[in-house]
């Protein structure tokens, strides 16, 4: 299986009634704060089916803040989160990923004590099993389909040296690379990717570019947050501005670069 | 499960049952082939096996774990009281009861975790000790203890003060004496009694070896790994502590019906936070996480408090009779303080000593020692090829 193919075999998706066709996400009049504080403020979003949907904006925008709403981390005071015709505010995070929503975290959050075929084995059998199957007797030796699903997801992502390796024994290029690895192997209908580049060398960043174009070619939805301008005017196909909790832009990449609100509150001249 | 599991995992089972089979005669060299302290040795190492599914593989330390031990002996003297003293049915019985009671204390405690989870689990293991002392005493018969009597001549007889054994009657099985437990006419003392035990300990490390290499047992190491990003794996991290919980109150039920099996009486005692403390130290000796170290680590302190208790001044005296007067008299001295009804200092030094040395446990001290064989013999092996590549007259 290629990396093309580790795409969701929903991906057509059955969208949901609204004014834009196809949208998978739909972030309605959402805000939240912190202590008096507008981390987010009158949030409307929509995400359509199989694009790259990049947030961008300056430290303390609410970009974070955004993705946790969406995974149900945290509760907005107001607004939801709809999801391929699922209200997801309110839902646990187990439930939103059963949905098909994957997250991929800023800061690698991978199973230390575990190889990293077992980190990424483990979203496979819950995709399969469900959130919950009581089979202490079900080995993990006869579960041969995930594992080699797991050996070609572990080689797409690059750690095809690393399969049997303990997670907390990688770098934290190689972490990155498993944390991706352990959102593909769900083949999530909505994939959300926390600066996925984060933290890596310009090599191993046009690597994950690469992987990253790839899937979209398959028509896995995908939403990130970068700060890389690089890795976002190289992946999005819309983008939206956030400052202050307040989206003050959104459009394609072209129109973001020509956007004066956007230069001056966030890219500068000299950056696009 | 039984073709998927790893010629590894068949060898470990094969040398596992070997040991437990011949106990008998392993021990003798050490004094502790006796039934009364190898029955011991399964059993707890029963108790401490289960203990370590859940604080091996998930990293939950429950410090109530005795509560369950205690059910499961009331359960099976109840059993003996009042259906046979087969002991078939006081097992299934007292698994059943751990089971359930496990399950509410853990629905309830696993709300929390860390040390909020360790604390809820001592009191609610404390409360049921203090129930079973106090308002429980009609099912306790509180501080005298729950035992088999002989089959009562009256209904207005107590069920305490003598028994039914519905089954045993109906079967016209006649009783001579005090009641003992049996295996279809096999008495359960001795040998056979620890051979049963055995039977238990080698069927419930199996049991523990299947969930170690289980998807079930997977997701157990994942919760102990990151809990927090299983959640966002799509899993409900909940329900498999909740089972994880329950299956080792399980495992520590079915150890106290052994304990009642062996012996049949059932006393408050069994549900002290002592008893519970004494298991985390078993698996913490051993080796945590591990599959031998619980037992290991049951068998040591068993064994502890079985000789190093029995020891007085006497022994002390003829094992430094080769030291002078003085020496000797200062060394007897010093170590009565350990022996004896101070036995608990040195399980505490013993205790001490492991874990700042040795932080895995026995096993990971035999995982040292086996690591630094390898090495030496590496280390040999290249020698010896250096020299065999060396020309004749350069090695002189």
């Amino acid at each position: 299986m290629s990396v093309v193919e580790l795409t969701n075999s929903d991906a057509a998706g059955r969208g949901f009634t609204s004014g834009i066709p196809d949208k998978v996400l739909h972030i309605d009049d959402v805000h939240k704060s912190f202590a008096g504080l507008h981390a987010l403020s009158d949030v409307d979003l929509d995400v359509r089916q199989g694009e790259t949907h990049a947030i961008i904006g300056p430290n303390g925008a609410g970009k974070s803040t955004l993705l946790n709403v969406c995974v149900g981390r945290i509760k907005p005071d107001r607004g939801a989160v709809i999801f391929d015709g699922d209200t997801l505010t309110g839902k646990s995070p187990h439930e939103i990923n059963q949905l098909g929503v994957a997250r991929v975290f800023q800061t690698p959050e991978v199973f230390l004590d575990l190889t990293v075929l077992e980190n990424v084995m483990v979203p496979a059998l819950s995709k399969r099993d469900g959130h919950f199957k009581l089979n202490p007797f079900s080995a993990i030796a006869g579960e041969t389909s995930i594992r080699n699903e797991a050996e070609e997801v572990i080689v797409n992502v690059g750690l095809k040296n690393h399969v049997h390796a303990v997670a907390s024994s990688l770098s934290r290029g190689d972490k990155r690379r498993l944390e991706l690895a352990m959102g593909l192997i769900q083949r999530p209908k909505l994939l959300l990717l926390d600066e996925p580049t984060a933290g890596m060398a310009r090599h191993d960043t046009n690597a994950t570019i690469d992987l990253l174009k790839q899937i979209k070619e398959g028509g896995m939805t995908k939403v990130i947050i970068e700060h890389d301008m690089h890795v976002v005017f190289s992946l999005a196909d819309r983008i939206t501005v956030l400052a202050g909790g307040r989206i003050i832009a959104q459009g394609s990449p072209e129109e973001i670069k020509n956007n004066p609100k956007v230069k001056e509150a966030y890219l500068g001249e000299e950056q696009v | 499960m039984l073709r998927t599991l790893s010629r590894s995992d068949w060898l470990l089972m094969a040398i596992f049952t070997a040991i437990v089979v011949t106990l008998p005669w392993t021990m003798q060299p050490i004094g502790a082939a006796y039934p009364d302290l190898l029955q011991k040795f399964a059993i707890y190492g029963i108790f401490a096996i289960g203990f370590n599914i859940l604080f091996g593989l998930t990293g939950y330390l429950s410090f109530g774990h005795a509560a369950f031990l205690g059910v499961g002996s009331y359960a099976a003297v109840w059993s003996f009281k009042l259906l046979t003293m087969n002991v078939l049915p006081a097992l299934a019985f007292s698994v059943l009861i751990a089971g359930v009671f496990a399950f509410l204390i853990g629905y309830v405690s696993l709300r929390r975790s860390g040390i909020y989870f360790s604390i809820l689990t001592l009191a609610f293991a404390q409360m049921s000790y203090n129930l079973a002392y106090s308002v429980l005493t009609p099912i306790t018969n509180g501080e005298t203890g729950l035992q088999t009597r002989a089959i009562r001549q009256s209904a207005e007889i107590s069920l305490r003060d003598g028994d039914i054994r519905i089954i045993d009657q109906a079967l016209g099985i006649q009783e001579f004496g005090v009641p003992i437990t049996n295996l279809f006419g096999m008495k359960m003392s001795g040998y056979p009694g620890f051979y049963f035990c055995a039977v238990m300990l080698i069927v419930c490390f199996f049991v523990a070896l299947c969930i170690s290499r289980s998807n079930f047992g997977m997701m157990l190491k994942a919760i102990k790994s990151n809990q927090n990003r299983l959640n966002y794996t799509g899993i409900h991290t909940r329900p498999y502590l909740i089972a994880a919980f329950v299956i080792s109150g399980m495992y520590a039920g079915l150890a106290g019906s052994l304990l009642a099996i062996t012996d049949p009486i059932a006393g408050a005692e069994r549900m002290q936070w002592t008893a519970s403390g004494e298991v985390v130290l078993m698996t913490i000796l051993g080796g945590v996480g591990t599959l031998v170290g619980p037992v290991l680590g049951a068998g040591l302190i068993k064994y502890a408090e079985q000789k190093v208790s029995s020891w007085n001044e006497g022994i002390l005296n003829s094992a430094f009779s080769f030291l002078p007067d003085g020496a000797q008299a200062f060394f007897v001295e010093l170590f009565s303080f350990f022996v004896g009804e101070g036995w608990h200092l040195t399980l505490g030094f013993m205790f001490m000593v492991i874990v700042i040395f040795l932080p895995g446990g026995l096993m990971e001290g035999f995982r040292r020692i086996g690591r630094a064989f390898n090495r030496a013999r590496r280390s040999e092996g290249g020698r010896t090829t250096v020299a065999a590549n060396t020309p004749a007259q350069e090695r002189g």
